[in-house]
């Protein structure tokens, strides 16, 4: 099951640079263990020590936030896109 | 009555106004709430008022004060306006790698800009005025960010108007910057309207905006509280100048590119309820008119090249 993930710039010295990566699994936690058994390191700057997504880390299936729906427990399926992000700020 | 004492008594009470060719059907609405038509031409003009009167009334600004506010452009305007006529000095920080209208507006008004770095986005100019702040405590950062009367202003007015003029409202969709907007009318509609969603609209930037050194650098405005929002869509260059050019092209509605963004969750909201088979107003903000956008190319050429000249840019 592949599943495209989009890297912001900052988090791209785990992946070797690259801007986007593929990864697998059936949930967020899951994809995000597969990232991290590739790309060690790329989970501890995602996930806390409790399990919650980090504050100033935004994520993203098919452009919608996860945190509305499931967090690290949203549901994923093959052709999913995600993307990772810092929070930054408008106004 | 459409006479006021001054302009900045004619803030509010904006249009709401249908896009019967956008709208997927007559059972699936979407409406703008047209926000240019403010005084100084966005909706950061009914932050920037209760902002202003808030310090004000407790006694933070008095005549001759100086205002600091780190904005990426539209609130340093409203707050340009008021502070010329009110008689006080405004500085504001700002990203370098917004529009050169925005600039110049400010200078028009008067104000003094201290642009920051391009790279972390409005995240460096919050930090910038920070530090500035704590170098002169005699200058008054009224805080966008953080400011309670932000999200006020739209608990006691854009709330109640669009109640007003759409009972029937079911989505309230919006930009998500300093959260104001979506915070204030949210809370107001959640208290008035059983099931109504509240839609984030974020943009997503280039690469640029996002060069923190640090995802510590990260920053989520103090005013946001997640529970307000139904859910939260990130949305990119391309789909903002695309709904930003359909708006323009089928409606006769001249949008900054935010309200694209905005346009595209609104109708993501209405495909939702088409398939659902359910009824649905969605009303959503147009925060500004096109005309500050105009030097970007957002509306020249194709939708790559315009694309293309937006990268870096910040465009909401």
């Amino acid at each position: 099951m592949a599943i495209e993930v989009r890297i912001p710039t900052i988090l791209r010295p785990y992946t070797g640079g690259a801007k986007a990566v593929e990864g697998s699994g059936d949930t967020l936690a899951v994809l995000v263990d597969d990232l991290d058994s590739r790309h060690p390191g790329l989970k501890a700057r995602l996930v806390t020590e409790a399990g919650a997504l980090h504050r100033f880390v935004n994520v993203y299936v098919n452009d919608e936030d996860v945190r509305f729906t499931g967090a690290l427990d949203t549901a994923l399926k093959d052709g999913d896109s995600v993307t990772i992000l810092p929070a930054v700020a408008g106004g | 009555m459409t006479r006021y004492d001054s302009l900045v008594d004619s803030l509010g009470n904006t249009p709401l106004v249908g896009l019967p060719r956008l709208s997927p059907s007559p059972r699936v609405r979407v409406w703008a709430k047209l926000e240019d038509r403010n005084p100084t031409g966005s909706v950061k003009d009914r932050a920037a008022m209760y902002m202003v009167q808030a310090a004000e009334k407790d006694g933070l600004l008095r005549p001759g004060a100086t205002i600091l506010e780190p904005t990426s452009g539209n609130t340093g305007i409203s707050l340009a306006m008021v502070a010329a006529l009110r008689g006080y000095h405004l500085i504001c920080v700002m990203p370098e790698n917004t529009s050169v209208e925005r600039r110049q507006l400010l200078s028009m008004y008067g104000a003094q800009i201290i642009l920051s770095p391009a790279a972390g986005g409005s995240n460096q100019a919050v930090a910038q005025a920070r530090r500035l702040a704590a170098e002169h405590p005699d200058w008054v950062m009224l805080y966008q960010y953080g400011n309670p009367a932000n999200a006020l202003a739209h608990y006691e007015t854009t709330g109640p108007e669009l109640l007003r003029d759409l009972p029937t409202i079911t989505h309230f969709v919006a930009g998500l910057g300093t959260t104001g907007t979506l915070m204030g009318t949210g809370r107001y509609l959640r208290e008035q309207v059983p099931g109504v969603q509240i839609v984030a609209a974020e943009p997503r930037y280039g690469e640029l905006v996002y060069g923190l050194r640090n995802i510590d650098e990260g920053f989520v405005p103090e005013l946001y509280d997640g529970s307000v929002l139904t859910t939260r869509f990130s949305v990119g260059p391309h789909e903002a100048l695309r709904r930003t050019r359909e708006l323009v092209e089928q409606e006769g509605i001249f949008a900054g590119i935010s309200s694209g963004a905005a346009l595209h969750a609104a109708l993501a909201m209405a495909d939702k309820a088409v398939e659902a088979g359910q009824d649905a107003d969605i009303a959503f903000v147009v925060a500004d008119a096109g005309w500050k956008y105009l030097s970007t190319g957002a509306y020249s050429g194709t939708l790559a090249e315009a694309e293309a000249a937006l990268d870096g840019q910040l465009w909401a």
